[in-house]
């Protein structure tokens, strides 16, 4: 008996915290999903009105057509460009340190500080991007400022940015690959690319597939970037779901709205945390 | 030991050569340019083609970025905010962790199941709730408003957890023979042990609260009392582009050193401590 009161008096700070800022919210934020807040009155009820309210917004579309193309080119720069920088790293003996030190750097780097320099490198102007292709006599681009290629810009950013920390976990577990898998491969003659599909990639599947669901996660819920690059622009390109769940929150105060659109990007997003959780516990066992 | 190629010969040599320029041209020399950049009066940063080298040093505009933007305030706010979020972190989760591991109270599996759930939630699915809780509260403009909110932190609850779960029990009984209480055990046997568990969590959770953004930009609507991040998006449309240029550098630098000089224990606990990042 002495021993679970001494256990929850350990536990009490934290289920405190818990309870207020992280269990409460969720069962609020269900709840906020169907009703109507101003801070004059109380909640009022309004059942599916928030709802039907997103889905006749033509941005609510836009923000989730624009969410769904971000994440698949950052599957598909985000997630083959830190496997393929693995796997090219783990053969090199020479200057290991040198290559973690650098692509981690970036990582460090607050995303405030990593989106306002790139704007300014995105600068169609004097921005180093487009002095470097004019300096090598190619076509310069609009990045930012033009609606097709908004997102891709924003993408290489976060690819940029984040890439650090993937191609470090993807390394780890290429290091426990048994050597004695690459020797067999090249007895039967296979050569470089047979021996990544056939050694390397089944030897690492579980740490790929757990990186591909974490980064699907943190990919749809992106809003620093756009926030600060382009603010949605030019002409809706980047607005994000997340996005637009700030503007009817902070902007037009709409917060039972908002919290409709959190719902729904959680039943989505869920999906994908579930399968993680269950990856990374069965790993774990 | 055996890797996919066997890495000798003139290959090798060029892939080596390769693999060393574009990693020094795609992380270093950008950082390298803003560097410079901010050495740069605005009207040579305007003129195409650029200079490499500033064509006139003005080593003052990191001097001019300090004080026009009041760098040091924002620097202490932002200080406040992440160690702060450290140190309330670590009040909560480590006896929460300890008692789950070592003390074994009742539920305490239905408690470790609710805090692992709150992981399958997006951290930006209670963006509104906690905003409004934060509100209920009157947390606004205050930075217990950020410290309260990351410490309910369940990847570091489980973490420590497991760590201490490889604890010994018998460790634990030859304390409590001594005449050692629960506290005491855990202060004097199982933090000394946990250091480098300790150190990984508390390096994370440093540089999470110096890197974030939307939670300082909507928990301090009170300009005075803004973190770094914040300040610096609202200071950037109006301010001359080489004082931005030393401000985002000057912003930099912490997070910079800190690692550099904790470079092990971050690359050890990315892997170690789970992925999230």
């Amino acid at each position: 008996m002495r021993r679970h009161v001494t256990a929850y008096g350990f536990l009490s700070l934290a289920l405190v915290v818990f309870a207020i800022f992280s269990w409460w919210p969720i069962v609020r934020g269900v709840v906020l999903s169907f009703q109507q807040v101003n801070f004059v009155t109380s909640p009022d009820w309004v059942g599916w009105e928030n709802f039907e309210r997103l889905f006749a917004d033509p941005l609510f579309g836009v923000a989730w057509r624009n969410t769904l193309y971000f994440t698949l080119l950052a599957l598909v720069l985000g997630f083959g460009v830190p496997f393929l920088t693995a796997v090219v790293l783990n053969e090199l003996r020479h200057a290991k340190g040198y290559f973690r030190l650098l692509v981690y750097l970036p990582v460090m780097l607050p995303p405030v500080v990593t989106a306002l320099l790139w704007k300014w490198f995105y600068d169609p102007g004097p921005g180093l991007f487009n002095s470097v292709l004019r300096g090598l006599n190619l076509p310069t681009l609009q990045w930012l400022d033009s609606a097709s290629t908004s997102m891709i810009s924003l993408v290489l950013v976060i690819t940029w940015a984040n890439m650090g920390s993937a191609t470090l976990i993807y390394l780890a577990a290429l290091q426990t690959i048994p050597g004695e898998l690459y020797e067999a491969a090249d007895l039967d003659g296979a050569g470089i690319v047979k021996k990544v599909w056939h050694v390397t990639i089944p030897q690492t599947k579980f740490v790929i597939l757990m990186l591909l669901l974490l980064q699907v996660v943190a990919t749809m819920q992106i809003f620093t970037e756009p926030f600060i690059m382009t603010g949605g622009g030019p002409e809706e390109s980047t607005v994000t779901v997340l996005l637009l769940l700030y503007r009817y929150a902070f902007y037009y105060n709409d917060f039972g709205t908002a919290s409709a659109l959190s719902l729904i990007l959680f039943a989505v997003l869920g999906v994908f945390s579930f399968l993680y959780l269950k990856i990374t516990r069965k790993a774990d066992a | 030991m055996r890797t996919l190629t066997r890495g000798t010969g003139a290959t090798y040599w060029v892939v080596l050569a390769g693999t060393l320029v574009l990693f020094t041209a795609a992380f270093l020399l950008p950082l390298v340019w803003v560097l410079l950049g901010a050495f740069k009066p605005p009207a040579e940063l305007a003129q195409q083609p650029p200079t490499i080298l500033p064509r006139t040093w003005e080593p003052g505009a990191y001097v001019d970025a300090w004080n026009y933007m009041e760098l040091g305030k924002f620097f202490v706010n932002t200080l406040v905010v992440a160690i702060g979020a450290w140190a309330v972190q670590m009040a909560v989760i480590v006896p929460a962790a300890y008692a789950l591991s070592k003390l074994r109270p009742i539920f305490g599996n239905v408690i470790m199941g609710l805090m692992l759930a709150t992981l399958m939630l997006p951290s930006t699915a209670v963006l509104v709730p906690v905003y409004l809780t934060l509100t209920d509260l009157d947390l606004l403009n205050n930075p217990a408003g950020i410290w309260l909110p990351a410490a309910a932190n369940a990847l570091n609850v489980y973490l420590l957890k497991r760590f201490f779960d490889q604890i010994p029990e018998e460790l634990l009984e030859a304390a409590r023979i001594d005449g050692a209480n629960t506290w005491t055990t855990l202060v004097r046997i199982v933090l000394p042990i946990s250091r480098p568990i300790l150190a990984v969590v508390s390096i994370f959770a440093v540089v999470a609260a110096w890197k974030d953004f939307i939670w300082p930009l909507l928990v301090f609507p009170d300009p005075a009392k803004q973190t770094l991040s914040v300040a610096l998006q609202r200071f950037a449309p109006d301010t001359p582009i080489n004082l931005l240029l030393a401000g985002l550098v000057l912003a930099s630098l912490p997070m910079v050193a800190l690692f550099l000089a904790f470079q092990r224990h971050i690359l050890a606990g990315l892997t170690a401590g789970g992925v999230k990042g």
